[in-house]
């Protein structure tokens, strides 16, 4: 499955969470940190317990445990560990988190996906130790607000403090052929801002995007949605090869460019993501 | 003209020159004095008067006018108001003391709403809608022997207007019929002004006197500053889904007209629909109904040719009134009264709210999940039963409180003429309409049967308890041509 969104819905929100499921988003992580303040760990963990076990829906959801350096974050896990849930996020994510959280894991048969959230300047430069840690990683998310912090940067609307951040995580993330989700857009109001960062984003690598607004659910799934033009080439591209591959062709051109094996493994990625991927496909790389 | 009839016209006298008629002159109007004016009314015992509510929760009048008939130890009044307010609680005792014995409205809310579902009236209480009203006086169903007019202008003729005048309020659509058809007719100011008084909406040969006071009302409680679109996420979610009912239907095209409300979610589908005319390049014909800035906003744009307007709900819609001569106003009988050719005949689609529904897609807006008052149909029953595509938007649940029901408390609407039901968990469509339903299913949309959804909720949720009712009639809704479509009943306390 690949995310275009994941939704922050708070734990503690009993109407958010009974509404999640219909909000757009690919999938949602529901949090029991930064939106959960000290006196409400407990209720937040027994009302997330309540929603998941009451409610029914499709679609994905992760929690966004508390982090290895907080007390809650053993608890966390005894809480979730029998829930259907689709994975797990965890924040202030370094070697030593992700791989005691592997440990946790493996302890108790866990088949849970993992989402590591980047968001200190250790996890950034480890990046890809983490991803190499477990097989349970689909993907790698920046934090940009704490790492800005770590780092010592103005955070801005511009995000030109974190184009390294970005293509670090996604530098580490494609390496290991998972998921890269950008930061969230903080400004709900401003949707003309949230369409410049994700073009930024996306431009990047990026493949998906977390998400604090409801609002800006719709507008992000456009932007990572193939559009009806990018299909047709994508399209064209497989036709190509198909036919260079009978004739014993390497490469070929279609309208005047070359197209070598980067530009078919995107063509395929860009029909997976669209739906339009045929089994067939497959053999074209072969 | 009975000389018309008249054979032999030699018969007929005429003025001897001593008999002449003398120059005319103005009549003198202005009153000074609420005492003086109700001391000359000479109102009796169960007589009949009538308010507008273009003041909304700002107006003052009504219980400025009551409280001194109040006074005069006049008793068994009908109440003839358009609607009513949390701010005219302060006649509470006058319900007590006999002085208001029914009340005829088309929506009440607050202590006053809540006073009368506990019994507190001794008489009757009738909810009409406001094309209902606008009939019921013009046929002469109810008699108004005065209607007290809150002018936010008027010059000492009574030429009112409401767009001039420091509690300007916009168009006085509602107070058309009372001014016509009302034995005596006052016009209420704070604001005297020079005359003629234009552009007005009740003319000087209707007005029979001018009662000049300190204040009609508060300006904060007569209109919004600016009525804004939700930002709750679930809310946005009915709106978007609303939008695609909306381009299901097929009506979406040039010459489209339409009406919302100036709640968050209809505010929500207004804009919506915005963004789809300018991407579609559709030219609509006219919106209508409670005008607000979105709308105004939509007739600058070109997006619709004329706005139909009964009622101002903020300070943008009264600044287009005052300039925009395709910004036009209309009464509550031009609206919707159904003995008559009216707006709401000519409307493709109109988005409505609903505090319940009920599985045969009757509406109640007139009563809350407690059974007491707390609205009225307003435009809902003449919206719907004019409109070519009725629909309701609604959260499934209202303060864990399902929104769908066996039986609606209070029959505001009647299921005949509902449409669809749009929620965040779903469309339902009135299985009178099977061309909705196939275009819908054409179109891919999530329907679900009404019963299915209310069973999916009332296992969430459980199903609400019971209302506590005596079992005393107190009153009646009533429907726009006259006929009584359910009873209200007294609430136990």
């Amino acid at each position: 499955m690949n995310y275009r969104t994941l939704l922050f819905i708070p734990g503690n929100n009993p109407g958010m969470l009974q509404s999640s499921d219909i909000l757009g988003a690919d999938g949602v992580i529901i949090d029991l940190e930064d939106a959960v303040a000290l006196p409400e760990k407990d209720a937040a963990r027994i009302l997330v317990r309540e929603y998941l076990s009451t409610f029914k829906s499709k679609t994905a959801k992760f929690i966004r445990i508390n982090p290895l350096d907080s007390p809650y974050f053993y608890d966390d896990l005894e809480a979730i560990k029998d829930l259907n849930i689709t994975g797990i996020v965890l924040p202030k994510a370094g070697v030593e988190s992700m791989s005691k959280l592997e440990e946790y894991m493996n302890e108790n048969n866990l088949d849970l996906d993992v989402i590591p959230l980047v968001e200190t300047a250790i996890g950034l430069e480890t990046a890809l130790d983490i991803v190499l840690i477990s097989d349970r990683i689909i993907g790698l998310f920046l934090g940009a607000e704490d790492l800005t912090l770590d780092l010592g940067a103005k955070r801005t609307k511009e995000s030109k403090e974190i184009e390294y951040a970005r293509s670090r995580i996604i530098a580490a993330s494609k390496a290991k052929g998972i998921q890269a989700f950008d930061t969230p857009f903080t400004d709900t109001d401003d949707i003309e801002g949230l369409k410049i960062d994700t073009k930024n984003a996306k431009d990047l690598g990026m493949t998906g995007k977390t998400v604090i607004s409801p609002r800006h659910v719709e507008e992000i799934n456009k932007m990572f949605s193939p559009t009806v033009a990018e299909i047709d080439y994508a399209l064209r591209v497989v036709e190509g090869v198909k036919a260079a591959n009978e004739k014993g062709l390497g490469a070929f051109s279609l309208e005047g460019k070359m197209i070598d094996a980067p530009i078919i493994k995107r063509a395929l990625n860009l029909l997976r993501m669209s739906g339009d991927y045929k089994e067939e496909y497959d053999e074209l790389l072969k | 003209m009975n000389y018309l009839n008249n054979t032999d016209l030699s018969t007929v006298k005429v003025l001897n020159k001593s008999e002449f008629p003398s120059k005319s002159k103005a009549k003198d109007k202005v009153i000074n004095s609420v005492e003086e004016l109700i001391k000359g009314l000479d109102l009796k015992d169960n007589a009949v008067v009538s308010f507008h509510h273009h003041l909304r929760n700002g107006d003052s009048v009504l219980n400025t006018i009551m409280k001194e008939i109040q006074s005069k130890g006049i008793k068994g009044i009908t109440l003839v108001a358009s609607s009513l307010f949390p701010v005219h609680a302060e006649i509470i005792p006058l319900l007590k003391d006999g002085t208001i014995e029914n009340i005829v409205t088309s929506y009440i809310s607050g202590d006053l709403a809540k006073a009368i579902s506990y019994g507190e009236l001794k008489g009757k209480i009738i909810m009409q809608t406001h094309g209902g009203r606008a009939r019921s006086i013009l046929d002469e169903d109810i008699v108004i022997d005065v209607a007290f007019i809150a002018s936010p202008s008027s010059d000492k003729f009574g030429n009112i207007s409401g767009v001039n005048g420091h509690n300007s309020c916009g168009t006085l659509g509602y107070a058309i019929a009372d001014s016509i058809k009302a034995k005596t007719v006052i016009s209420v100011t704070d604001a005297l002004v020079e005359y003629p008084n234009y552009p007005a909406d009740i003319t000087e040969d209707y007005v029979d006197q001018v009662l000049v006071i300190d204040s009609i009302g508060r300006k904060e409680g007569i209109v919004s500053g600016t009525t804004r679109v939700t930002k709750d996420p679930i809310g946005l979610k009915i709106a978007k889904d609303t939008l695609k009912v909306m381009e299901a239907t097929g009506l979406l095209k040039d010459g489209l007209s339409f009406q919302s409300g100036a709640g968050g979610i209809s505010l929500a589908v207004t804009d919506y629909l915005r963004d789809y005319m300018i991407e579609n390049n559709i030219k609509g014909s006219f919106a209508s109904g409670g005008i607000t800035g979105y709308l105004t906003g939509m007739l600058e744009e070109g997006l619709f040719s004329s706005l139909f307007d009964v009622q101002c709900f903020d300070l943008e819609a009264i600044e287009s009134l005052k300039r925009n001569p395709n910004h036009i106003r209309m009464s509550g009988s031009q609206y919707g009264n159904p003995r008559v050719s009216s707006v709401v005949d000519n409307l493709d689609i109109v988005i409505l709210g609903a505090t319940e529904i009920d599985v045969d897609f009757n509406v109640n807006v007139t009563s809350g999940a407690d059974g007491v008052l707390m609205g009225g149909s307003g435009g809902h029953a003449d919206t719907a039963a004019g409109s070519k595509v009725s629909i309701i938007v609604s959260k499934l649940f209202s303060s864990r409180i399902p929104l769908i029901k066996d039986r609606v408390d209070v029959i505001t609407t009647p299921g005949t003429t509902v449409d669809v039901l749009v929620t965040e968990r779903g469309i339902c469509v009135n299985p009178l309409r099977t061309d909705l339903i196939e275009s819908f299913k054409k179109a891919n949309l999530n329907i679900i049967d009404i019963k299915d959804l209310k069973e999916y909720a009332e296992n969430i949720m459980g199903k609400a308890k019971p209302i506590e009712k005596t079992g005393r009639i107190i009153g009646l809704s009533e429907y726009r041509d006259g006929s009584i479509i359910d009873y209200i009943y007294e609430v136990k306390k």
